[in-house]
């Protein structure tokens, strides 16, 4: 029987194990945190669940029969708090054990097909005052709503762009806080034209349009602003956030002057997007798309053999998508075939959702002109305090520049979140300047020690993990 | 007189900066960004320490005579707002762990020494006292005051910058596709892939890649990639203060071994990380992190300095050495082609003995008399007229 190893627990990595165990692999799932679920069905513990878990979540009972199925079935092992933090000619090197406990246990496996399902992690554009305390990125404020049930602040802004604001200001609401406004730096007739020129497109995926509907009703229930065309410029304050600066933008997100007004709030959730977590599978060796996601095909292979991923990595799509991409992948990655009766569904079904994808990403991408709204004090890289001005003076005094020179230079991104926060908005930053980065371009992705391990761990003996029979 | 340096890493940034300022007409161009090869993948070793007495370490002397002279120099070139070149005089500590290894350590020592390198001698509980931290359990070791670091890709930036104000032209993201030639084979120039450059001399010093480059020129040299790999460690306050090196890594600086050599490199940077280093493996352009290599490289370590066990690696990078096989530097022009010279090959000692090469090589082109021969480093010399 072959063995399935699948990186990740949301969405795409559940389905992608169910489906492994229906095409009759035996499988391991890997995740980093202390439960499955991924960013997207974060909760709380089991030890202490919440009555309403399945109103907070979309999707719950799916995921309670993923979960259901994969801990009940003797095929399959699910390792929590297992770090991957390297891969290397298809050995895949973990760590399992609390991140800061000192008795991790190191471990190598050697599937014979591994899904690569790492997900996203949310991306927040630098903004003035952004490093002041009580600015959230949108998902990290939606993780203390529904995964410790803490309410951010009393009044709070949500900004950024995409649809996933929407579910940000619910999950606040419902863990008690008061939202002043949901600010959306696209355009609303940018909105409408990617939302209802492909109506036929939308048939297939009504299940997200009345997701929309519903996050729309609850918005105007507790009258929150939806306002397009917005977007916080500044955030002010002494020693935390005490005020916004809420400015209107241009259709390339350049804030039109004269247009700014302040609001009072304690709290700023701030999304612009998501960002692929890409190192496993540059270190596995996958190509990536000129959009710098994982290129697979339509059996979710990769540019690698018995290598396939499925979710966010290969583009931005949502839990439905998600889901899909994870079955079709594990199907195959099992030894099953894209023309099993069983697939064509879910293939059709792939295919709408994608489209819809599309065309949110085209709705919502981020404006060129995002960084005009930066000021020379701003600080770009938080973790080595690099600011704007210093990253100008480096690109300035050496003119043409690659990436990696400019981070030695000016530290941008070399600190403990190795550019994860900072590295896109680095490059956006310095490809005004700078058009020489086709030689190093998905250099802030790669990151061969994918998450920090101890000397001594690395320098331990591995086990081989291998699946349960 | 017009110069193409082709290679824009610290040993073509050097030289840039050589010529520009004797009055040449130089333009510097690469296939990738600045300081994207080798010079963005090291360490920054500017080391006497690790080199036999011979004409490399002559030249180790003289380079590392000019680094120390260099950031004076260089603030009048382009002022001080350029970022720190991170030049500090830190010396080395070599480690023997046992008893036959600090015998021979002290004999590599004593030959050093008459060749005029200040090399110490200590006992384990001097060289503990230099370095706290190192384990209990050694034996032996030299310091050698003179050893020195810089950063190197910032370095690259800067000498760069000083030959652009000296009127050098830098031309990135551009590929040399082939040769221009006169009709009695003198190299007149280059095609790229932004059309063609003209020039007098062409300078190949496009370290692990110059095989590569000398072939697509007509030409014939073997210098090839010779991979090593790094740890980063997070930052901490600060515990090791010199280079700290086992005494392999002089045997495997040294070694023609084609299989995977690990000797421990550790050292503390100006930006509060630490560097693990190194390892040597012929293996091509293969630019994987291997696990098995930095789990060796990382016991290693431990066994040097024990605290090390619990600090974290947050990064890992490797890069290729340019390889020669009798381990010296190539400078000089090619036997065969008129106007095409090299200036490569320095293996792991390139940001070392870039200043030294780039002043012996423009003083030669622009007809000076060069303070060391290049006789030693001449690329015609056999093992490099092989490809085996």
């Amino acid at each position: 029987m072959s063995e399935v190893v699948v990186i990740g627990a949301g969405p795409a990595g559940l389905a992608a194990a169910l489906a492994a165990r229906a095409a009759g692999s035996r499988v391991v799932v890997l995740d980093a945190s202390d439960y499955v679920g991924g960013q997207y069905w974060r909760h709380l513990p089991p030890e202490r669940p919440a009555r309403h878990e399945s109103l907070l979540h979309h999707g719950w009972s799916r995921f309670q029969s993923l979960r259901e199925a994969l801990e009940g079935d003797s095929g399959c092992e699910v390792v929590t708090s297992a770090n991957v933090w390297a891969i290397d000619r298809g050995r895949i090197h973990v760590l399992v054990g609390e991140a800061d406990g000192v008795d991790r246990e190191t471990r190598v496996y050697e599937p014979d097909a591994l899904v690569l399902a790492t997900g996203a992690f949310d991306r927040v554009l630098p903004v003035p005052g952004w490093d002041l305390p009580g600015v959230f990125s949108a998902g990290g404020a939606q993780a203390l709503a529904k995964g410790e049930r803490v309410a951010v602040g009393k009044r709070v802004a949500v900004a950024g762009s995409g649809p996933f604001l929407l579910p940000v200001a619910e999950s606040l609401v419902h863990a008690g806080s008061g939202v002043v406004g949901v600010y959306e730096a696209s355009h609303a007739a940018r909105l409408a034209r990617q939302w209802t020129t492909r109506p036929w497109e939308l048939l297939a995926t009504s299940a997200k349009t009345l997701e929309l509907a519903r996050y729309a009703s609850t918005l105007a229930r507790h009258r929150i602003p939806y306002v397009t065309g917005h977007a916080v410029t500044a955030i002010e304050g002494s020693e935390r956030v005490e005020s916004v600066t809420v400015s209107a933008v241009d259709g390339s997100w350049r804030p039109i002057a004269g247009s700014e007004r302040s609001l009072e709030v304690d709290a700023v959730c701030l999304g612009h997007g998501f960002t692929p977590r890409l190192e496993l599978a540059i270190a596995a060796g996958c190509r990536l798309t000129k959009d710098r996601f994982v290129d697979v095909d339509d059996e979710q292979r990769t540019s690698v053999a018995s290598v396939f991923a499925a979710g966010e990595i290969t583009g931005i799509g949502g839990v439905d998508l998600a889901l899909v991409e994870g079955s079709l992948a594990g199907h195959v990655a099992a030894g099953g075939r894209l023309s099993d009766p069983a697939m064509r569904r879910l293939r059709l079904r792939r295919h709408a959702l994608s489209q819809f994808a599309q065309r949110l990403g085209r709705a919502h991408g981020i404006g060129q002109n995002w960084t005009t709204w930066l000021t020379d004090e701003t600080i770009v890289c938080r973790c080595e305090d690099v600011t704007l001005a210093r990253l100008r003076a480096a690109t300035d005094s050496t003119r043409s520049s690659g990436l990696r020179s400019l981070k030695l230079l000016t530290r941008a991104g070399l600190g403990p979140c190795q550019g994860r926060v900072c590295g896109r908005s680095v490059e956006a930053i310095l490809g005004r300047v700078s058009d020489s980065r086709s030689a190093d371009s998905s250099i802030t992705d790669r990151r061969p020690i994918a998450v920090p391990i101890r000397l001594g761990e690395l320098a331990a003996v591995e086990r081989p993990g291998s699946v349960v029979e | 007189m017009k110069v193409l340096i082709i290679g824009a890493g610290i040993i073509g940034a050097a030289c840039a900066r050589s010529l520009a300022r004797r009055g040449a007409t130089v333009t510097v161009v690469d296939r990738g960004a600045v300081a994207s090869g080798t010079s963005a993948a090291c360490e920054g070793n500017l080391l006497v320490s690790d080199k036999a007495p011979g004409v490399e370490l002559e030249l180790a002397k003289y380079s590392l005579e000019l680094w120390g002279s260099l950031r004076d120099e260089l603030a009048a070139e382009i002022g001080t707002a350029f970022a720190s070149i991170e030049y500090e005089r830190k010396g080395g500590v070599v480690v023997a762990s046992d008893e036959p290894g600090a015998e021979a350590l002290a004999r590599f020592a004593d030959s050093q020494r008459l060749a005029g390198v200040d090399a110490r001698q200590l006992s384990a509980t001097e060289a503990r006292v230099l370095e706290p931290e190192l384990s209990a359990s050694i034996a032996s070791a030299v310091y050698y005051p003179e050893d020195a670091q810089v950063q190197p890709t910032i370095a690259t930036e800067a000498l760069l910058a000083s030959a652009r104000a000296a009127g050098a032209q830098v031309v990135a993201d551009t590929s040399v596709t082939g040769a221009l030639r006169e009709r009695d084979g003198r190299l007149v120039g280059v095609t790229t892939s932004n059309g063609s450059i003209a020039a007098d001399h062409v300078i190949v010093a496009a370290g692990p890649w110059s095989g590569d480059v000398a072939r697509s020129l007509g030409a014939t040299l073997y210098v090839g990639p010779r991979k090593g790999l790094l740890l980063v460690m997070a930052r901490m306050p600060q515990r090791i203060w010199h280079k700290v090196y086992d005494t392999s890594y002089v045997g495997a600086v040294q070694s023609d071994e084609r299989d995977l050599q690990t000797s421990t490199v550790i050292e503390s940077t100006a930006s509060g990380t630490v560097l693990i280093g190194s390892s040597r493996q012929n293996v091509g352009f293969d630019g994987s992190i291997d696990v098995a290599v930095l789990r060796e490289m990382a016991a290693k370590a431990i066994r040097l300095m024990p605290f090390l066990r619990d600090a974290s690696v947050i990064r890992a990078y490797g890069g290729f050495r340019p390889f020669s096989r009798d381990h010296l530097p190539v400078i000089g022009p090619d036997p065969d082609v008129a106007g095409l010279w090299y200036a490569t090959g320095h293996e792991g000692a390139g940001i070392g003995l870039a200043l030294g090469t780039a002043e012996l090589l423009a003083a030669t082109l622009v007809g000076e008399s060069p303070r060391l021969s290049l006789d030693p480093f001449a690329p015609g010399r056999a093992s490099l007229r092989g490809t085996a």
